[in-house]
């Protein structure tokens, strides 16, 4: 194992590790606790949690969201729903069968610890969801309801309709928002963390922009967390809300935190497809379609074959291609599988629609079997949601879709504290690496970002500050002085370049490069291509980019000009990381490392470790750190799902 | 498609603001109404001149964070949809479209489009949350909840928070948004508790504020991307005057 990339991953067997770990963590005095300030950038689930729970304890807390309210975080927009391995079905199910499915479906490449952890919480959060009023789905008896979801085998999934997320972060909102009432958290809304301050080596605090008025401020702190999302948008087309972004993540990159598995990118089988030029962002259409639409393209290439010329194609000219190669599991098929073969046809050039990149989602039979209403009753909203955006009506024409940038796994290495290594700083949720491996199951992110808020960070973080002197570091301390004036000069530089070209102009060019060689397939030349044409890109972005307006107001242009700038970096890293792994894993397909039969090959003697990237200065190449993953609890399978 | 749009321009919040016109020509059917914005805004930059700023994230209907009037009407033209949603295939070609801020007292404009709305904030921190801290709580199979009232509770609240409510009532009235909150944890054994003293808390952040009085006219729900039914006002009123009786807070 590295010597700089210990995970302490406390001894013992697993059961017992965390209830151990949490016996052995240090308490800070609840007396004492007022005394320690924390910052959390981020109020998606795992912000809002973190800061609401330490609230609680005592703490002094500072949340920050770049939205107008806390509630906005992209966590609103999951629909599908959360696990916990609570078995109220009584169906089998227990903490170590979703560890294994989580460990497996990550095509092992997560830690076993931090995942059994994870399994053993998910009851617990269950529990203070519905405390707090979720009102998730119940059955006829008042009881929770459960489904099942992306595959598994047991119904292990708590729902609000199609509005989880909506729900479970409006859960956490109210406890923050109770918090503020108290007076225990102060929330800095439209506020973007710009940089990371570090004092004698530790986190102690960060440098932001009011977005409303241009102002630059440093907040120091006693420890930071940040929970700031997915970077799924350094593809531009991604289902991530419009203003999703690494920054934090990457400026705390730059200031010494590695950066975990940047290349684990999700791509989501079920989504509406580009319409054209203009599109700006991805909708997600839920998973749960797939359980009775059924995937096909043309047998033979049809140019622009419309949804409503599908309908009469008879039976022997279609392809149902997951039913042909996957007769097991059929539409079924994991989300990387389904993406990847969706995109083999297309480049076989049997797509569908005007641009030939979709393939069809058909009801027709559905609807046939099971009628109209129990098809409406299941999916209505969806089918109406799709008719909204693409003017077609599922129930008479099959649906077009097509995969979408989702989920990032990979994000900044933390050990099972949670800590990153900087000490002193925190990531939590989709900006951590931590628990989803090369792959993430469906309804796990939520769990894990409340996880990590209301049940991890809080003993984690007791015990690192326990450790430290409650002296308070002033603002007017060099370290932020510094760091201020940094993040002044790079945004004064952004508003002075004056280019041709603008900010969205660049940050397209960079998603078409990420989405062509290290999107859902990936090879060396493709990779290589992909790395120089990206610090082109970058190079001239800070020659050629037309950032208007000035700093002492509310600048959209200059916010987004600051984000793109931070993706022109990572994309970079993402590429370095991709091509160093030269083995398939989870949705991590390397065309070089594949099967006979073209299904993914992982190559577990080689490759079972996590990638962590230490930054080593400007244009210099990042340094690859290891972290060996050892596999104490379960064997070693490779997925099949023929 | 060509369109005229008329929108307002406001550089900050003491800053008058008025209407301008635009011309954009080539707009797509199947572009949605921000994507049509974001294509005048890159217009506007390729000329130099600041772009129209207006609040988006999530583009699927679900933040809240969009917030234009449209034509007269806070979320456009159609029914049970935030403006994200709308697409340019519910206008024609030669179209004038009308694009203002939301309009009330208590939700000041920031600049363009974009308006203050942490009022709502403080009217949640008044009393829109259940008072258990994390960790200690019973099994949530513990308490049963009939079906009926899961979901009756369900439908409050989907509540996005946008403050379409306020922009559509003559009285700039933030009732719906409140009704909604108080209405969800009223109807859930877990929210019993504090009803009483929450629906008077937050109804008193609400005058404070400088929201309007509710007169029962019925446009915030007809406005409503998430049609939060009236039924929810009517039910604060009850929990209201109940609190009434016994009060402890006023
Ligand atoms: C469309 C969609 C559907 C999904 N469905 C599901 C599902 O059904 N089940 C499931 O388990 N998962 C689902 N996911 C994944 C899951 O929703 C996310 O992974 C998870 O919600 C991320 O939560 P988070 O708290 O880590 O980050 P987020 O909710 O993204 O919050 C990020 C926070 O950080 C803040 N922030 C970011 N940068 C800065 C900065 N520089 N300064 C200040 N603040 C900053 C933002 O304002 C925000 O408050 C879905 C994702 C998408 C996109
Ligand atoms: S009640 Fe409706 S209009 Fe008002 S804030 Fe909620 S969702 Fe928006
Ligand atoms: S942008 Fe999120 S609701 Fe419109």
């Amino acid at each position: 194992m590295s010597k700089i990339l210990d995970s302490k991953v406390p001894e013992g067997a697993l059961a017992e590790k965390w209830s151990k770990h949490k016996f052995n963590v240090k308490l800070v005095n609840p007396a004492n606790k007022r005394k320690y300030d924390i910052i959390v950038v981020g109020t998606g689930l795992a912000g809002a949690s973190a800061a609401a729970s330490l609230g609680e304890l005592g703490y002094n807390v500072k949340a920050f969201c770049f939205q107008d309210s806390a509630r906005r975080a992209h966590s609103i927009a999951a629909q599908g729903g959360i696990n916990a391995a609570k078995n109220y079905p009584n169906d089998g199910d227990s903490v170590f069968r979703l560890f294994y499915d989580t460990i497996k479906g990550g095509d092992y490449r997560s830690r076993e610890a931090n995942v059994y952890r994870l399994a053993e919480v998910s009851n617990n959060i269950i529990d203070q969801c519905v405390a707090q009023g979720v009102p998730f789905a119940r059955d006829y008896g008042g009881l929770l309801d459960n489904r099942s979801f992306g595959g598994a085998q047991v119904s292990r999934t708590f729902y609000a309709r199609g509005q989880t997320g909506q729900q479970l972060l409006l859960g956490a909102y109210s406890a923050l928002t109770r918090q503020v009432a108290n007076g225990k958290v102060k929330l800095y809304d439209r506020t973007e963390m710009l940089d990371l301050v570090l004092v004698d080596g530790k986190a102690r605090g960060i440098v932001t922009r009011n977005l409303i008025t241009g102002k630059i401020e440093s907040h120091s702190a006693h420890a930071v967390v940040l929970a700031t999302g997915g970077y799924g948008n350094v593809f531009f087309l991604s289902t991530n809300a419009m203003g999703s972004n690494a920054t934090a993540a990457w400026r705390a990159h730059k200031k010494g935190a590695f950066f975990a598995n940047p290349s684990f990118t999700q791509i989501h089988p079920t989504c509406i497809p580009v319409s054209g030029d203009h599109q700006s962002k991805l909708t997600l259409m839920s998973e749960s379609l797939r359980n009775d639409g059924r995937v096909w393209v043309p047998k033979k290439a049809i140019k622009g074959l419309s949804a409503k010329d599908a309908v009469s194609l008879p039976e022997e000219d279609r392809d149902y291609f997951l039913e042909r190669k996957y007769p097991s599991f059929g539409n079924l098929v994991p989300r990387d599988v389904a993406s990847r073969n969706a995109k083999m046809m297309c480049d076989e050039g049997r797509g569908v629609g005007s641009t030939g990149l979709a393939v069809f989602l058909d009801f027709a039979d559905a609807i046939k079997r099971s009628g109209k209403d129990v098809i409406t009753a299941k999916y209505g909203n969806l089918f109406d949601m799709y008719q909204q955006i693409t003017g077609d009506n599922p129930y008479e024409v099959p649906m077009m879709i097509y995969p979408a940038v989702h989920y990032t796994m990979g994000g900044l290495w933390v050990d099972y504290n949670l800590m990153t290594t900087v000490p002193g700083l925190y990531a939590a949720g989709e900006c951590n690496f931590s628990d989803h491996g090369a792959n993430r199951l469906g309804a796990s992110a939520l769990m894990q970002g409340l996880a990590d808020g209301y049940f991890v960070l809080p003993y984690t973080i007791g015990d690192y500050l326990a450790n430290m002197p409650n002296e308070k570091v002033s603002t007017d301390h060099e370290a932020f002085q510094t760091a201020e004036k940094e993040v002044k000069e790079r945004i004064n530089k952004l508003l002075s370049v004056n280019g041709n070209k603008t900010v969205d102009e660049f940050h397209k060019e960079l998603g078409k490069i990420m989405w062509d060689y290290c999107g859902m397939s990936r090879n060396e030349e493709g990779l290589k291509k992909a790395k120089k044409m990206i610090s082109e890109i970058r190079k001239e972005f800070w020659e050629n980019v037309n950032v208007i307006g000035d700093n002492h107001e509310m600048n959209q242009s200059l916010e987004k000009a600051n984000r793109v700038a931070d993706f022109l970096e990572l994309g970079e890293v993402m590429v370095d990381d991709a091509l160093q792994r030269s083995e398939s894993c989870g949705g991590h397909f390397r065309e070089e490392s594949q099967t006979p039969e073209g299904e993914a090959l992982r190559i577990d003697d080689m490759f079972s470790f996590v990638a962590a990237f230490e930054y080593a200065g400007d244009n210099q190449p990042e340094k690859l750190h290891k972290e060996d993953l050892v596999f104490d609890n379960v064997k070693l399978t490779q997925r099949s799902y023929k | 498609m060509n369109l005229t749009l008329k929108i307002w321009r406001q550089k900050n919040q003491q800053d008058k603001g008025g209407f301008k016109d635009y011309k954009i020509s080539d707009i797509s059917p199947d572009m949605s109404f921000l994507e049509m914005i974001d294509v005048l805004n890159e217009d506007l930059v390729k000329k130099g001149e600041d772009p129209v700023h207006f609040d988006h994230d999530c583009r699927e209907g679900i933040c809240g964070m969009c917030s234009m009037v449209i034509n007269g009407r806070p979320h456009g033209p159609k029914q049970a949809i935030t403006t994200c949603q709308l697409h340019m295939r519910s206008f024609s070609d030669g179209d004038t479209i009308t694009i203002e801020p939301w309009r009330a007292k208590a939700f000041p404009v920031i600049k363009d489009l974009v308006v203050d709305r942490t009022p709502f904030e403080r009217i949640m921190q008044a009393g829109g949350y259940v008072s258990i801290n994390t960790g200690g709580v019973p099994d949530a199979n513990a308490i049963p909840i009939p079906k009926n009232m899961a979901e009756d509770a369900m439908d409050a609240a989907a509540c996005i928070g946008c403050g379409a409510c306020v922009a559509s009532c003559k009285n700039a009235s933030a009732m719906l948004f409140v009704s909604a909150k108080v209405s969800q944890l009223a109807l859930l054994p877990q929210g019993m508790i504090e009803r009483k003293s929450r629906v008077e808390k937050m109804l008193m952040q609400m005058d404070a504020e400088g929201f309007g009085a509710c007169t029962n006219t019925g446009a915030c729900s007809a406005e409503c991307p998430k049609e939060i039914s009236l039924t929810h006002i009517a039910r604060l009123n009850r929990e209201y005057y109940s609190a009434k009786v016994y009060s402890e807070n006023v």
